[in-house]
């Protein structure tokens, strides 16, 4: 570990990007990301990296999809309306198996929106946004520090699976400042070696590698899926992440991730000093989402409130790990807003008040 | 800064051996399978250049080409170089993160004209203006292929295709776009060519131009080569490949002249 240091979210992450061995950065402006780009120009080219501002986000992604498919560590980083405009090549990424990672600090939508921080882009991060069946793996840091640590996991488990692995913040968590302290990281090498794969050149005559998303036929089309698929379980199986606090005893359950996590915390402590019994799950890892807990969870709680910054997004992944075994109610603040701790301890009440009654 | 002088570039080709009868010979690296290339089709004489070249510079082991979506889509079938599969538009894209990352490789991208000037325009216009050290091979055969022979942004005017039936009316349509000239105007280009392969003298000159565009990014050159290469399409065109390569002659060349269209400074 080394010496702590105050950053702010999106330069935290682009540090910690580059200790993680980046070889290269592919970007375009938009709020609230820019000053991960910033600090990577700034950087990356003293410390051994490429970094270009590409003319589009659709630039950006398919310069990551060359070089990562090269065999390099590459990333891109965008804001919303942009995430919108890689979907294309983050499918393509996807089915030809190509490591990276991709990094959305979400801003308020539909359309362009506000550069305020939202939880938006759930379903288009989680439910794999382009065209096609795919998954990506989805972290959602919820502090400074976890922006950095996630980016080192990012790296380590798209080349472990050779997937894209989506690192899904906020505008608040981009823009705050908070202390923080890198983590020691060796790169390991077994997972940078991309010898067998990667598109070098036939380097000694070897075979010729070639990296493609198209298979005419249909039977070959589903096989390529079915390695994909077999691939997610293997995924769902051991990379689910999450962190519960006060869950032992709690009658009432939040769900929350990311920001929505440090407010739906604040209103967990209001609430114990009124004697209400309020747990919280989060989800670190969106996909694979911690479905199994959360059932296990259901046969304990009462009541799950899912507090987002969205219209309601990941309350459906929610209902469908409970089974119906339990109501699962939900709060949140659309379009840049951000829930604030009284309000969702309304709610907790009002639902408490309500389980009594039953 | 324009000029269609030739430049020397080669022995080898200026000079063949006129003790061999020996006319033709497939690169080994163009792999020994029956294409899809509709008979008569540019696309596959390009390939057979584009292998030939690679094996003459002998740079096999570092070269890496991007296929495009288009009728080239599975390039990578035929040309035994690593090869990626872009989004349609995007190779350029594609073959600049990895020539940023790996500026020792050689990369060039292979792409129609649907590709490189509809869809990929932009991706086009900013890795010429970037100077990316690549080479861009560029298929102008006036049409959609593989889709089934739409109109493309090169289609000349009153030429039928199944989406302007009665003739690309300028009105409606706007004008076929030359691209190559357009991007001669930026800085970053840095060689720029327009060639054809509808017969043996173009074809030879076709591998030159290639030689020489491969040979600039190996020396490191300040920026991008670009062939284009008027092509046909006889299925698309509806014509015999005879008759393709005729009407080719006759039509296409007047609004794409063939010849350089920007050279080296120092070779001018
Ligand atoms: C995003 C997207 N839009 C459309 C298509 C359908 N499509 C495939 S090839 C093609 C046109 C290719 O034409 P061109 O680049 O001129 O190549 P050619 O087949 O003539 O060699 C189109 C429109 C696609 N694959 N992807
Ligand atoms: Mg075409």
């Amino acid at each position: 570990m080394g010496q702590k240091r105050l950053m702010k979210g999106n330069e935290a992450l682009a540090e910690a990007a580059i200790r993680a061995g980046v070889q290269g950065f592919f970007g375009y402006p938009i709020t609230p990301q820019s000053e991960l780009l910033e600090y990577m120009s700034k950087e990356l080219p003293d410390r051994g990296g490429t970094f270009v501002q590409a003319e589009s986000e659709i630039a950006s992604i398919n310069m990551v999809y060359g070089a990562a498919g090269a065999g390099a560590r590459v990333m891109t980083s965008t804001s919303s309306p942009g995430f919108s405009l890689m979907q294309e090549g983050i499918s393509y990424l996807a089915c030809t198996e190509i490591p990276c990672v991709i990094v959305n600090v979400m801003r308020g939508g539909p359309g362009l929106g506000t550069i305020q921080p939202s939880q938006g882009d759930y379903f288009q991060a989680v439910k794999g946004g382009g065209h096609g069946d795919y998954q990506l793996i989805v972290l959602a840091p919820n502090s400074v520090q976890e922006m950095a640590n996630f980016a080192f996991l990012g790296f380590d488990l798209a080349d472990t699976y050779r997937v894209p692995v989506l690192i899904l913040a906020d505008g608040a968590l981009g823009q705050m400042m908070e202390s923080i302290e890198f983590p020691d990281y060796v790169v390991k090498e077994h997972l940078t070696d991309k010898s067998e794969w990667a598109t070098t050149g036939r380097i000694n005559g070897r075979e010729q590698h070639i990296l493609t998303s198209l298979h005419l036929q249909p039977e070959e089309m589903e096989m390529t899926n079915k390695i994909l698929q077999r691939k997610y379980r293997e995924i769902e199986a051991k990379e689910v992440r999450y962190e519960t606090l006060f869950t032992d005893d709690a009658d009432l359950l939040i769900v929350a991730y990311g920001l929505s996590s440090r407010v739906s915390h604040k209103a967990l402590e209001l609430a114990r000093k009124e004697g209400l019994k309020v747990g919280l799950l989060r989800p670190q890892t969106l996909y694979p989402f911690p479905s199994t807990v959360l059932n296990n969870l259901a046969e304990k709680v009462k009541k799950i409130l899912v507090v987002e910054m969205s219209a309601g997004q990941m309350v459906e992944d929610v209902q469908l790990a409970v089974e119906g075994k339990i109501p699962v109610e939900f709060y949140g603040r659309m379009g840049g807003m951000i829930p604030q701790p009284d309000d969702i301890l309304d709610k907790l009440r009002k639902m408490n008040e309500s389980t009594l009654n039953v | 800064m324009y000029n269609m002088v030739d430049v020397y570039i080669s022995e080898r080709i200026l000079t063949p051996d006129k003790s061999m009868d020996k006319v033709w010979e497939r690169p080994d690296l163009l792999i020994d399978v029956p294409n899809h290339y509709c008979p008569g089709c540019s696309h596959s004489v390009v390939h057979r250049l584009l292998m030939e070249v690679v094996e003459e510079l002998d740079i096999m082991e570092r070269t890496i080409g991007i296929a495009p979506v288009g009728c080239s889509v599975l390039a990578y079938d035929y040309l035994n170089v690593d090869m990626q599969e872009a989004a349609h538009g995007r190779a350029t894209a594609c073959a600049s993160g990895i020539k940023r990352v790996f500026p020792d490789k050689i990369v060039f991208t292979y792409q129609g004209d649907g590709d490189l000037a509809a869809i990929g325009t932009s991706e086009t216009i900013h890795t010429v203006n970037r100077g990316e050290n690549i080479v861009m091979v560029f298929i102008n055969n006036g049409i959609y292929g593989m889709t089934g022979g739409q109109m493309a942004p090169t289609t000349l005017e009153g030429a039928k295709t199944s989406t302007c039936p009665e003739g690309r009316n300028l009105d409606l349509m706007g004008h076929p776009i030359k691209i190559a000239d357009m991007i001669a105007l930026l800085d970053g280009a840095y060689y720029v060519t327009r060639q054809a392969v509808h017969n043996s003298k173009t074809v030879r000159k076709t591998k030159k131009a290639l030689l020489k565009a491969f040979q600039y990014q190996i020396d490191g050159k300040g920026g991008t080569s670009f062939v284009e290469i008027v092509s046909n399409c006889p299925s698309g065109w509806k014509m015999t490949p005879l008759e393709a390569n005729d009407w080719l002659a006759k039509n296409m060349f007047e609004y794409y002249p063939l010849g350089n269209i920007k050279i080296p400074q120092k070779e001018e």
